[in-house]
Order: structure tokens, then sequence, then C-alpha cells
């Protein structure tokens, strides 16, 4: 079966939740990803939106953080303050995961603007859920396409810290969680080195070089010792993936995007 | 105890230029006709507040309504960008507006602390963040007990706040279900309150443990069936996606966003008449 890279990423993404996991879920890519896993190998995972929804179970993907199926779908539907007091802030959240604008070799992320804080060159939506989500959560898990307007050498901007400057500086922060463990893109899939929490390539997809992610990369990325081949989609997963949005599609009259 | 108004009546009598304005609704029950009341009478100077300002504050920013934003994600969600917003931020058009920019757990904390009478609240937040460097709001505070330090930021207690909701009953006692954001720390963080609801009915029948605000904790309450579109009301109607893809296009430059806000903002009487002329347009 034929796929495409965007189809890639979503399976390789979603392959990184544990059944049983509680996964924080930001709405576009991450959502796509978390209800592959949920509708494919983790059927257990438990997904929390940030608008209240705990446990939902959502047949159609989204459009807003707050759709209705998704209150419709869910264990229980509590306040936001809730879910950031309670549910994130107290430690009940394994995974976080979440898109980006842009990402720099330590997993910081920003989703604030491009240029000058204040005079941007371009002003994008802003933190959002994200900074105490990368903070608070277990663990966190980043998906976005590949190239090097979105993976730059440096931010323009920090919102959500990942590794801060490497080394020992996100523990020296004092946050909860462990930080980002993987960079799930349509190229290839990126962890953090021991040591330096600078992210390496740890598995290409298949029929992807070097010197693509080499190009698509706005630094000098580096390649594990060991780099994997990416398993290709399964016939399952792909065909859950394309049921998926096709019920997307045809529920919403559009795609949910990837925003 | 809530009067029972008009919305032109609420929103003319509870919101005044200058006033901090929350018109709160997180992707569900956004009051959309009051943010459409507040442009039709020219309000000036607002500080809007609001976590995830969409089309309705681009509408109240690119009228010229706002003098500064309080917010955490402002965008248009599954579209992208609010584009008149980012053209007063970014090219201060049609004048330049003031961007205060929290993280949602901070404003939702925000929100909580305002209802409980507090001047700020407490959380574990911003570590890392480049946030603190550009608001200057965002402090921190010593846990005297343990020496952790947490994240200080200011209470939000809007002069008004505006929320959309389900039913009200005669009293003016009101009742929302489904997503509810922070709808009722919104409500009981702010001065005055104006609450637009679907229906008003003789008895609520809410469950108990429901989320009802009591009519003596509201400033007014106005009947305005649709309020919330194109969001959706849970159990009345849903979220009408096209309008959000169609508002990017109206959005993106200032003469169709002006000819519109003229034509279906300024060139109606009230909400009923623009959903008349919106259907005749689509």
């Amino acid at each position: 079966m034929s796929y495409s890279t965007s189809e890639m990423m979503t399976v390789a993404a979603a392959r990184r939740l544990r059944n049983g996991a509680v996964c924080f879920v930001g709405i576009g890519l991450p959502s796509k990803a978390a209800n592959l896993a949920r509708l494919t190998s983790s059927p257990d995972v438990v997904l929390i939106y940030e608008s209240g929804p705990i446990g939902a179970k959502p047949s159609v993907l989204p459009l807003s953080i707050g759709d209705g199926e998704l209150a419709e779908t869910a264990d229980t539907v509590v306040p936001t303050g809730e879910i950031f007091r309670y549910w994130l802030q107290g430690g009940r959240i394994d995974v976080g995961f979440l898109g980006a604008a842009q990402v720099d070799r330590f997993g910081n992320i920003n989703t604030t603007v491009v240029g000058d804080y204040h005079a941007p060159k371009t002003r994008l939506p802003g933190a959002g859920g994200a900074p105490e989500i990368a903070g608070s959560a277990k663990q966190v898990l980043i998906i976005l396409k590949q190239s090097p307007r979105a993976f730059v050498d440096k931010l323009d901007f920090i919102t959500s810290v990942g590794h801060g400057e490497g080394g020992d500086s996100r523990k020296r922060l004092g946050l909860p969680g462990e930080g980002p463990v993987g960079i799930i893109t349509d190229l290839c899939i990126m962890e953090p080195e021991a040591g330096t929490h600078e992210f390496v390539v740890t598995s290409i997809h298949p029929g992807v070089t070097r010197e693509q992610i080499v190009a698509a990369t706005g630094w000098a990325i580096r390649f594990a010792d060991d780099v994997q081949v990416t398993a290709e989609p399964s016939e399952t997963e792909l065909a859950a993936l394309r049921d998926l949005e096709a019920r997307t599609a045809a529920a919403h009259g559009q795609s949910a995007g990837e925003a | 105890m809530a009067a029972i108004l008009s919305l032109h009546d609420a929103v003319k009598q509870f919101v005044h230029d200058g006033d901090s304005v929350a018109l709160e609704g997180f992707t569900h029950l956004i009051p959309t006709a009051a943010g459409h009341e507040i442009i039709r009478q020219g309000k000036r100077d607002l500080t809007l507040v609001r976590m995830t300002p969409d089309l309705i504050y681009d509408q109240l920013i690119g009228a010229g309504c706002a003098r500064k934003l309080i917010f955490s994600w402002g965008g248009n969600p599954g579209v992208g960008s609010l584009h008149r917003l980012r053209d007063a931020v970014e090219k201060q058009w049609p004048h330049a507006i003031e961007i205060e920019e929290h993280s949602h757990a901070d404003l939702a904390n925000a929100y909580v602390a305002g209802a409980s009478g507090l001047p700020f609240a407490v959380l574990r937040a911003y570590a890392g963040s480049d946030l603190p460097k550009v608001n200057p709001l965002i402090k921190s505070v010593t846990c005297p007990f343990t020496g952790e330090v947490l994240a200080a930021v200011p209470s939000v207690r809007p002069d008004v706040t505006v929320i959309h909701a389900q039913k009200a009953d005669r009293k003016g006692n009101v009742l929302l279900w489904g997503i509810l954001g922070v709808q009722k720390e919104a409500a009981l963080a702010a001065k005055r309150c104006i609450v637009t609801v679907e229906e008003i009915v003789d008895d609520l029948q809410a469950p108990m443990n429901a989320c009802v605000l009591p009519t003596w904790a509201l400033s007014a309450v106005c009947l305005v069936p649709g309020g919330a579109h194109p969001s959706y009301a849970h159990g009345y109607y849903e979220r009408d996606n096209r309008f959000y893809q169609a508002w990017d296009p109206i959005a993106r430059n200032r003469e169709s966003f002006t000819a519109w806000i003229d034509t279906y903002i300024r060139g109606t009487t009230d909400f009923t008449e623009f959903k008349r002329k919106l259907e005749a347009a689509q």
C-alpha cells in the first residue's frame, strides 16, 4: 500500500503512545495522531483536551479544541481551570502531545512570534496550554513537518521550554516533567542524545535520505550512531487513518487541518 | 437580581467606554451577538480579556473598539490567523493595540483568583519560557512552607463579563452545560455580568451539581437565540465551520473587512436582523 509522508508522520507519532497512557492532546496533528493511536495500537489511551473533556473518544477529528464531539464522547467534562489545576499541574498527565510553529535542537518551542516580539514579522497565535504542558507532563512528544523554517538554529521566542540550553539546563529549571522525548516529522524521528539533550535523528522514514533531512533542518543536524529505518505504515494503520480522515471530512465539510 | 433586558439595553447600561470586558467562551457558547452589539454601539478604548480570542475579537479589534488585549491564544481555530488582530499588532491598524500575553494555565488560574476575591494567582508555570520577559506582570512568589519558587500573576477582575448560555428561567437564573471553559469563573470574577441565552423557560430543570449561575450574581439576562453563532450551543445548534472558513478572506484585507462590518453589523439594528441578512446572502 503506498502512503504519503504526512501519513507516515502521523502513524509514527501514534505508535509512540503506549496503551493506557494519559495524554494531554493539542489540536491539529497531535489530535490526529493521538486518535489514530486510540483506534489502533492503544485503545485504552486516555485523551484529555484543554477545553475540559477527559477521556474523549471522538469518531471524527475536532476542528477546534472544544468541539461538541469531544464533550459527548468524554468520560467527564470539567471546567478548563480544573484541567490545568488538578489534572496537569496535579501531575496526572503521562504524555503531553504538542505541535509547534518552530522548534530548535533542544526541543524548545516557539508559537508566539517570528521576529522581534514588540515589532513582529509574523504574529503567531501564542502560548495556549503549551508552556505548562511542556513543564508538567511527565513526557512530551512534538509532531510537526520538517523544514528549515520550522527547525531553526535559534528561536526568536521560547514559548514552551524543552531542554533549554541543553545539558542539565532543564533540570536546573526545576520542572517536574522529563521534557520532550521525541520529535516526529514527515522525514524522521529525533530523540534527545544522552547528556547533551540535543535532538539527533534516531529513525529515518523509508525512502528518505540523510541529505533531505540535513536540507530540511536549520541547524547542523546530527545522526545517532545506530539509526533505524522506521517501519512502514501497516495496512491496518493506513486504513484506520484514512477512515478517520474521511469521516472527519464528511462531518465537517473540510479536513481537520494541521494547524 | 439580574434584569431581563434586550441585548441593546444591557450593553448600553453595563458596558462603558474604557471598561475591561471579558467575552468568554472556549470554542463553545461564544457570545458573538453581544460582541456585535458592542460594535454597533461604538464602544471605545476597551481592554478585551479572553483566553482564546477568535472571530468576535477580530471583529471588535478591527472595528476599533479595543485599546488593549489580554489573552493566551489568538487564532481562527482549524483555519489560521486572526488577520485583524495581526494587522493591529503588526501595522497598528486601525490603531495601535497593547498586548498583554499569558498562557492558558495562567489566565485560567487568574480567573479563579478573580472569582475568589484574591489579588493574584499562584501556579507552577513559565520556567524556561520567554513570556515573563515580555510580560512584566508575570512575577514569582516563594512558597513560605517549601521554598519552591512559583509563578504569581494578577487575578482577572473584569468590569464586565459577557457569556452565552443555553437557558435562563424567568427570574434570571442561568444554566449552561457542555464545554464550560472559564465562563463560571469569569462571570463571578467580574463587577457586572451579562448573559445571553438561547431560551427563557419556566423551570430550568437543572440536574443536581449542574453549572447554574444564580440570578443574584448576574446583572442582566438577554434572550438571544443563536447568539453564539458561528460557535455552537450544545443541544441547540452545531458549530458553523463554513463561517470560520469564510471569515478568513473577509478579514484578510481592510476594505473587505470594513465593508462586512458596515453591512452586517453597523447596517443592522440587532442580531435578528443580522441573522436574516446573513442568511439572505448565503
